[in-house]
């Protein structure tokens, strides 16, 4: 019995196969990672590498040909007045699609994670869930039935007699316009719609980790529920909400389909991509535009990483 | 106790926002049977089944759906093995540059679908590559892999590793332990990740309007219609059989993965 303290290894060839792995966990981890490594490597990776070449190649005013030379002109074409207005308009939206989002979601978040139980629970998630994961264009598609001038909210409007609320606001000059579906508020509102279930999930992830006799023991020490919410829930929830805000300015900065169907005729950065490496074949300046979300949100992230947003997720 | 009564402004607050993201979806459904078919007329001065019956007989609407099933199916099948490999291999062991593949594999949706879009786009036009059903295919495999992996790395961070030792001293070899102790504990977890994963191909349209040539998958279809709107009776009922569409694949991740996730919102 103690001639085989080893044990003499198993027979055929998947046995043996199967041994020879468990001896080289190395090798298992570079049969495990190759393929996806391989796939994400080369596809992905590669694709954005030939993005980030071409964004330093130029076009040529006259003959519209691209130019295979290293050059920085097309990123100071970026700088021009209209390109720049572009970059800025986009982040402004980004920015206070977040804000909205944070805001309208808190509560949803607040009261899932906190109050709801049982049944009430699986019905809030299931309430976030859907709308998360249902299909973007229809949910697009959804808001201008909705904002349309014979659609519904220009019905419930007219229907509570307040529609001179509605002109007098259309009247404001940056975010009003000749009716809601051709103004910045429209365009607001359907990415506020969109991304908002990308906002309620991670800050509900944080506060669930928020101990209930935390927020008690802050009310017994004598702190308003105003209190309460400024000094121990907020910051407890920040992680979160930082984690949310990165989808909803990501997927913001990109998005080039919404303000196309609702929205005035100023364009964000991603309409921009679009048209310069469509119709106008302008491939260099389009990938140019593409690096500006890139850059914006590796800053975004190292940003949020050092504020701990990341174990929210 | 008092403190597990939720107050009267949050509770507001919160019906309040689960309707915002419920009611305009809703909306859709009573479009498709409108009897109104120039405009979007509320209320409906009508409504009928008429539109159904059209939309049957479209075959372009056939097409542009079969073409997205097509891509779907074949990128999900892709995301499923390329996700559960990188799971296992990210869940299972440290190794150097791990937390580099958990980026890597998240970067296709962290970053805005325009780029990865883009990025593909141009990656074909240097390498010749012309569109082609497999270019699009490409596209949505790629960032489908991240929701296949985070399922699947969230179920396998929860699988003790002690099972597979005791399968391993039982006298199974790894090919045995996989097939009757791994598989069956992240089958689950696959199938909705391989669900969500076939939705959100199904309705992707940023990153297919720069992979696709002149085939129009069901999404793309959509899009022409909403930005040059031809005939709205029929771009309504597409929209609502989208909608259900994608509808299933979601309820049925969810009643798959229910129990779990309870344990893992509130474990922590």
């Amino acid at each position: 019995m103690s001639e085989h303290a080893i044990d003499p290894g198993r027979r055929g060839i998947l046995p043996a196969l199967s041994d020879l792995l468990w001896r080289n966990p190395r090798l298992v981890i570079l049969l495990l990672l190759g393929p996806p490594a391989l796939w994400l490597g080369i596809v992905y990776l590669g694709a954005l590498f030939a993005l980030l070449a071409q964004s330093f190649f130029s076009i040529d005013e006259f003959s519209g040909l691209i130019q295979y030379e290293f050059t920085l002109k097309t990123y100071r074409e970026l700088f021009t007045p209209a390109n720049f207005d572009i970059i800025l308009r986009t982040v402004v939206m980004a920015a206070s699609v977040t804000i909205a989002a944070a805001i309208v979601a808190f509560p949803i978040a607040y009261y899932a994670a906190r109050y709801a139980r049982g049944k009430w629970k699986a019905l809030f998630y299931l309430g976030v869930m859907l709308p998360l994961w249902s299909s973007y264009l229809v949910k697009v598609y959804s808001w201008k039935l909705i904002l349309a001038k014979e659609g519904i909210l220009n019905w419930l409007f007219e229907t509570l007699h307040l529609s001179w609320l509605l002109n007098a606001y259309l009247a404001i000059p940056v975010v009003g316009g000749n009716s809601l579906s051709v103004s910045a508020t429209g365009t607001f509102l359907v990415f506020l719609y969109v991304w908002l279930p990308f906002m309620v999930l991670p800050i509900q992830a944080a506060l669930e980790r928020v101990p209930a006799s935390m927020l008690e023991a802050s009310g017994d020490l004598g702190a308003t529920p105003g209190q309460t919410f400024r000094h121990v829930l907020l910051p407890l929830a920040l992680p979160g909400v930082i984690a949310g805000s990165i989808f909803t300015f990501s997927l913001t900065l990109g998005d080039y389909i919404i303000p196309q169907i609702v929205g005035t005729s100023r364009r964000f950065i991603g309409q921009a991509v679009y048209a310069y490496q469509g119709t106008a074949g302008n491939i260099p300046l389009a990938a140019a535009f593409a690096v500006v979300p890139i850059v914006i949100m590796a800053i975004y992230l190292w940003a949020a990483k050092r504020m701990g947003a990341f174990d929210a997720l | 106790m008092h403190s597990d009564r939720a107050p009267l402004a949050l509770k507001i607050a919160a019906a309040a926002g689960l309707a915002f993201m419920h009611l305009p979806i809703l909306l859709i459904f009573v479009y498709a049977f409108t009897t109104e078919d120039k405009s979007y007329q509320w209320p409906p001065p009508g409504f009928t089944t008429k539109w159904i019956g059209v939309t049957w007989e479209r075959p372009d609407v056939w097409e542009a759906l079969s073409l997205s099933l097509k891509v779907a199916a074949i990128s999900t099948g892709i995301a499923l093995v390329l996700g559960t490999l990188c799971a296992a291999a990210v869940s299972r062991t440290r190794f150097f540059g791990r937390e580099v593949v958990s980026l890597l594999v998240i970067l296709p949706i962290a970053l805005p679908g325009i780029i990865t879009g883009i990025s593909l786009r141009s990656a074909f036009h240097l390498a010749d590559i012309p569109f082609s059903f497999w270019t699009i295919v490409l596209g949505h495999a790629t960032f489908c892999v991240v929701v296949v992996y985070n399922n699947a790395v969230a179920r396998f961070r929860r699988t003790s590793g002690s099972l597979i030792e005791a399968s391993m001293d039982l006298g199974a070899d790894g090919f045995q332990t996989f097939r009757y102790v791994i598989l069956p504990n992240i089958a689950t977890a696959l199938l909705a990740g391989g669900m969500l994963a076939f939705a959100l191909s199904f309705d992707e349209v940023i990153v297919t309007t720069f992979t696709a040539g002149q085939q129009q998958t069901l999404p793309i279809w959509m899009l022409e219609e909403l930005v040059r709107p031809r005939e709205r009776p029929v771009t309504n009922v597409v929209a609502m059989m989208v909608a259900l569409v994608t509808l299933l694949p979601i309820l049925g991740a969810y009643y798959l993965t229910r129990g779990t996730d309870t344990v893992a919102g509130q474990g922590k």
